[in-house]
């Protein structure tokens, strides 16, 4: 494979993983953001605190037990089975997985504090208007997050885009299936191919600038009254 | 006052002990097969000599760029001639201090006991995933794609091979049971019983011929002097020999 193609299949691994990444998050995410929102549970910080750990946690950590998770020895390996394979490490399935474990607080907290800023008064109203609670869900809450849903999902995109450690450990750096944007960079500049990594290098710094400013663009947008 | 003075004793001698253990350290750059060894080797250097080896550990190639960038090593423990050859023509390594301190071996691996037979084993291709290290940037990589084109296996097996960032990330694959099997280094199951394995013929690739050498910026320094020639010393030679390489001197 020749120096574009190599940066051509990269690129479109790294959108196809963020793009499936960020639809999965979206659904695994509304619920639970709603849940966190708007339960009364005792134990939902607790639940909240799980999902806000790989904010903390290195990605060795992740990378490690992803690895031990998705070999033939723990779930993964039990899930790949299924299809006659033995593990789910070293495939796209594999970093889809890793991936929604790792960028998994950047969707959630954003659509939560938009249900919580939303407070209970719209819903009441939808109540008192005969809506059905999934009636005032798809139409009154969401429509009222929308800025935290868009939020959520730029983030979790940009985020994924931007993983390193994760896809390190768990990835085997297959063409195609593993290699994305990242580790592509790492292994350019590590082979002292230093014209390959600049131009992806500087295209990653493009797409964090837009993504930045985009974000803060839909920020001010959400702020100024009446828009 | 007493108190303070004695505090600030405590307090000075904190502040120093790391300088003063530093002073006779010397920083070491390890290709990543050679972990072990190296461990082993700046213990021993350490016991001898009072000095300290701080060992880093990567791929030969990623090192390489590290050390072209200024990282701050003193002495290179390459997995293969060229990288410290490369260092020396481009004036970061101390002409004349370039020596082989090891051979290495690749060995077609698997945690499975029953998996590894010899060459059939990848003729027959009765797996899923096979771990190398980055051809690229690791000479034990470069070696186990030579084998398989020497078995002319290679085209076969193209599909299965996941590439680990180094050799210790490869043997990691196979450890794990994430990959079947895997070309290792000898060094890194020389202790060990288990798995099956299959020492591969050094027919099939370019003996690994591993060079260390001084860099510029520690020419003056004894302690990268002596942990040099500590390394071509016998009880270096013997912790190498251990470990399954083939030293420089015997060959």
């Amino acid at each position: 494979m020749d120096a574009s193609s190599e940066i051509f299949s990269a690129v479109a691994l790294t959108l196809k993983l963020a793009t499936v990444t960020t639809l999965i998050l979206l659904l695994l995410g509304t619920p639970l953001a709603w849940w966190l929102a708007r339960s009364g549970s005792w134990w939902k910080e607790t639940i909240a605190a799980i999902v806000a750990l790989p904010l903390v946690l290195p990605p060795t950590v992740l990378g490690f037990y992803l690895l031990v998770a998705l070999g033939p020895s723990g779930p993964g390996g039990a899930l790949a089975s299924l299809w006659g394979a033995r593990t789910l490490a070293f495939t796209f399935e594999g970093l889809v997985i890793g991936s929604v474990v790792y960028s998994l607080p950047f969707v959630v907290q954003p659509i939560r504090n938009a249900f919580e800023a939303m407070g209970e008064r719209p819903l009441e109203v939808a109540a008192t208007l005969r809506a059905s609670p999934l009636q005032a869900f798809w139409n009154v809450a969401v429509p009222l997050a929308r800025p935290g849903f868009l939020t959520g999902a730029v983030l979790g995109f940009a985020h994924t885009v931007g993983e390193f450690g994760v896809v390190l450990m768990i990835g085997g750096n297959i063409p195609g299936e593993t290699k994305v944007l990242s580790v592509a960079i790492y292994d350019y500049v590590e082979t002292l191919r230093w014209r390959e990594a600049n131009i992806l290098a500087a295209g990653m710094v493009a797409f964090a600038f837009a993504v930045i400013l985009a974000m803060t663009l839909i920020e001010k947008r959400v702020a100024r009254p009446g828009a | 006052m007493k108190t303070w003075k004695m505090l600030a004793a405590a307090l000075a001698a904190f502040a120093l002990s790391p300088a003063a253990a530093l002073a006779g350290a010397t920083h070491v750059a390890v290709a990543a097969n050679f972990t072990d060894a190296a461990t082993e080797i700046a213990a021993a250097f350490k016991e001898k000599t009072g000095e300290e080896a701080v060992l880093s550990f990567g791929s030969t190639g990623q090192l390489y760029t590290q050390i072209s960038q200024g990282a701050p090593y003193e002495v290179f423990l390459a997995a293969d001639a060229a990288r410290p050859e490369r260092a020396v023509a481009e004036g970061l390594a101390v002409d004349g201090s370039r020596f082989t301190y090891a051979i290495g071996r690749i060995v077609l691996w698997s945690a499975d006991p029953d998996l590894v037979e010899g060459a059939e084993t990848l003729k027959a291709g009765a797996f899923d995933k096979l771990a190398i290290a980055n051809p690229a940037t690791a000479p034990y990589g470069a070696a186990a794609l030579e084998a398989m084109r020497a078995l002319s296996v290679y085209d076969g097996l193209k599909a299965k091979i996941v590439t680990g960032n180094n050799i210790a990330q490869a043997f990691q694959f196979v450890q794990t049971g994430n990959a079947e099997l895997g070309f290792v280094a000898l060094s890194q199951i020389a202790g060990k019983e288990d798995g099956s394995r299959w020492q591969v013929p050094v027919e099939l690739y370019q003996p690994i011929r591993q060079d260390a050498v001084l860099l510029t910026k520690a020419a003056e320094s004894d302690a990268a002097k002596a942990f040099l020639a500590f390394l071509k010393g016998p009880e270096a030679g013997a912790i190498i020999e251990k470990y399954g390489y083939a030293t420089g001197a015997g060959s």
